[in-house]
């Protein structure tokens, strides 16, 4: 923990000492190179999938044929499909949908792992129930129980990510039980505790602040896994159906003209590549300022 | 075996038990998450009443879900996995015959994300702060950062399409033409290492790192040893130890990867099945692969786990 005990002591009363050093890490974090770097980034991919509807030159869904599986340059900067959409604009409301998904994975996952997480570490004996579930969640290999799951559930955005925040879950509530693991044992947590607070007291005020670093850190990390997942999910046909653009499904559809028209296929990987990137390198950026704890991983 | 040995190893075994209970539960739980009809959704909408009825009751699913639980673990415990809609087969036997390709391509790109993420981890930790630890550290978050269906696809496109260096896809079987069968590989292995050895670097380097700051390499300089000898036969191999925990979790994501990479080189894995019984619904076969997969990930899990515990004098066999 980057919060030693001496300074989460209750007492002061202008702003909650947890929130103030998250203040000023914030501080400290936008002076960090990388997060800057990995900010803008990332910025951009956020804006051009916020003004979605401003920037695209044409409707995503919109048939052109007198310009079917044209190349780059002249009025389509990246090209068309096989139907003569717009392949930037499809990237653009792509990249919007990759977002949305992610964002729901990250806002679930969150509630989801430190409530569990939580659970697990305070409460003994429910710490070998809910781990236990989460072991066998976490036995499947990589993004499979999500294609499976997405695949049983049909294909939509809120089924795609239901089916990733199953699937994330587990660890982000192993690193929450972690943290509270640590922290409960602490003697301010004692102090708290003998000055009559009551469990709720104790969890909210001075357990999961403790917690908040590493959370976030994690949280980063499954915003950008969720775009990958989500990209394989739709390229396998189990994620958001088309004609609704998502990045993964109009790779899926260009990679059967791979040879006449590879734009169809590798431009849309590109704006993945730098969402991810972005997020990753603000991920780094925020474990090494936030949890040198974790550096090494 | 001695006691130490036992004590190694029987722990780790049996820890695997509630977790291959919970995946079989889940497994069989995927089923019951099919909203709507699955009988109808399986005959499509011609189908009869009596079709319907006929499905239901060879999928057992006209039972209530206790009976249905109770039948599942029956016939796992006898190791069967049940019986494939479409196929006309038993699924262990679809699973099992697709098994070699799947484990062969993520052996091979076992090997190949481990030997690069320890030569870019060695690169970046013995050049730590200069250029180079940068371009290898970068190139490893690189690969992390792409999707590795799309990966592949861009190498299709330049060594298959436009260079016409490997095939762009298709499997040929080792013991056929064992030339052939490398070059079908190397594609798919490369892309899969590729999008996961940086886990492997990052580990690599950063364990480096910490063992170059030990006394022992300190004192290994000061007699004067040869840098490469320092970095090869003291450091890297202390600084290895973290890393081969790294090799359970790397099977978990290679196999996880390989369903998807399966499907870009039309390669005919488990994961190509999996797919392709997703699209016909084909649930049983969905259930088989998902189990089977997890249940490799599992028991390499153990084998690595008990590795650790042997070549790691510092793990402790006796408490």
């Amino acid at each position: 923990m980057t919060t030693s005990a001496a300074e989460t002591v209750p007492g002061e009363r202008k702003l909650p000492p947890a929130l103030r050093l998250l203040l000023m890490q914030l501080r400290q974090l936008l002076r960090h190179r990388s997060f800057q770097v990995g900010g803008v980034l990332f910025g951009t991919i956020v804006l051009m999938a916020i003004f979605a509807d401003v920037i695209s030159p044409f409707d995503p869904n919109e048939n052109n044929y007198r310009a079917m599986l044209a190349p780059p340059g002249g009025a389509h900067l990246f090209g068309t499909d096989a139907f003569g959409r717009d392949i930037l604009s499809r990237m653009i409301h792509g990249t919007r949908l990759s977002l949305q998904v992610g964002l729901l994975v990250v806002v679930a996952t969150g509630i989801l792992g430190t409530l569990l997480g939580t659970l697990a570490g305070y409460v003994r004996w429910l710490d070998t129930v809910i781990m236990r579930v989460m072991d066998g969640l976490m036995a499947f290999p990589g993004v499979l129980l999500a294609v499976a799951l997405a695949a049983v559930l049909g294909p939509s955005a809120v089924n795609a990510a239901l089916a990733l925040t199953i699937t994330f879950t587990p660890r982000t509530a192993r690193i929450v039980r972690g943290s509270v693991l640590v922290v409960r044992s602490l003697p301010y947590v004692e102090a708290a505790r003998a000055a009559g607070a009551t469990n709720g007291r104790i969890v909210l005020r001075h357990i999961l602040p403790n917690a908040l670093p590493p959370l976030i850190v994690q949280m980063t990390f499954v915003f950008s896994v969720s775009i990958l997942a989500e990209a394989v999910l739709s390229f396998i046909g189990v994620g958001p159906p088309p004609p609704q653009p998502s990045l993964g499904n109009i790779i899926s559809e260009g990679r059967a003209y791979i040879r006449e028209a590879p734009w169809v296929a590798l431009a849309p990987g590109v704006a993945i590549a730098i969402s991810v990137l972005g997020l990753n390198i603000v991920g780094d950026a925020l474990r090494d300022s936030l949890d040198p704890r974790l550096r090494r991983l | 075996m001695n006691r130490s040995a036992v004590s190694i190893i029987v722990p780790r075994v049996l820890s695997a038990i509630p977790v291959l209970f919970v995946v079989s539960l889940v497994t069989f739980l995927i089923m019951w998450l099919v909203p709507g009809d699955v009988a109808s959704q399986i005959a499509g909408p011609s189908a009869t009443a009596d079709e319907l009825e006929a499905i239901r009751s060879r999928l057992g699913i006209d039972r209530p879900i206790w009976e249905r639980a109770f039948v599942w673990y029956g016939n796992l415990l006898q190791g069967d996995l049940g019986e494939s809609y479409i196929l006309n087969r038993g699924v262990l036997d679809a699973v099992l015959e697709r098994l070699p390709v799947t484990l062969s391509l993520a052996g091979l790109s076992l090997v190949l994300s481990v030997f690069l993420g320890i030569l870019f981890g060695v690169i970046a930790a013995t050049g730590h702060n200069t250029w180079a630890d940068q371009a290898t550290m970068t190139v490893a978050l690189l690969g992390l950062s792409l999707p590795d269906f799309w990966f592949g696809l861009v190498l299709i496109f330049f060594f298959a399409v436009e260079l016409g260096w490997f095939p762009t896809g298709g499997y040929i079987p080792f013991t056929e033409d064992p030339l052939g069968w490398v070059r079908s590989m190397t594609l798919p292995a490369f892309t899969l290492a590729f999008t996961q050895m940086g886990v492997i670097a990052r580990m690599a380097r950063s364990s480096m790192l910490e063992e170059q700051g030990q006394d022992y390499v300190r004192t290994a300089r000061a007699k004067g040893l040869p840098t490469r000898m320092v970095v090869f036969k003291h450091t890297l191999r202390n600084a290895l130890i973290p890393v081969v925990t790294l090799v359970g979790i790397m099977t978990g994501l290679l196999l996880g990867g390989a369903v998807v990479i399966e499907v870009v080189y039309s390669l005919p894995g488990v994961g190509r099945l999996i797919v392709g019984a997703i699209q016909s619904r084909d649930y049983p076969i969905v259930q088989g692969g998902l189990l089977m997969t997890a249940a490799i990930f599992v028991f390499v899990n153990i084998a690595v786990d008990i590795l650790y515990g042997f070549i790691d004098p510092r793990i402790g066999h006796d408490d």
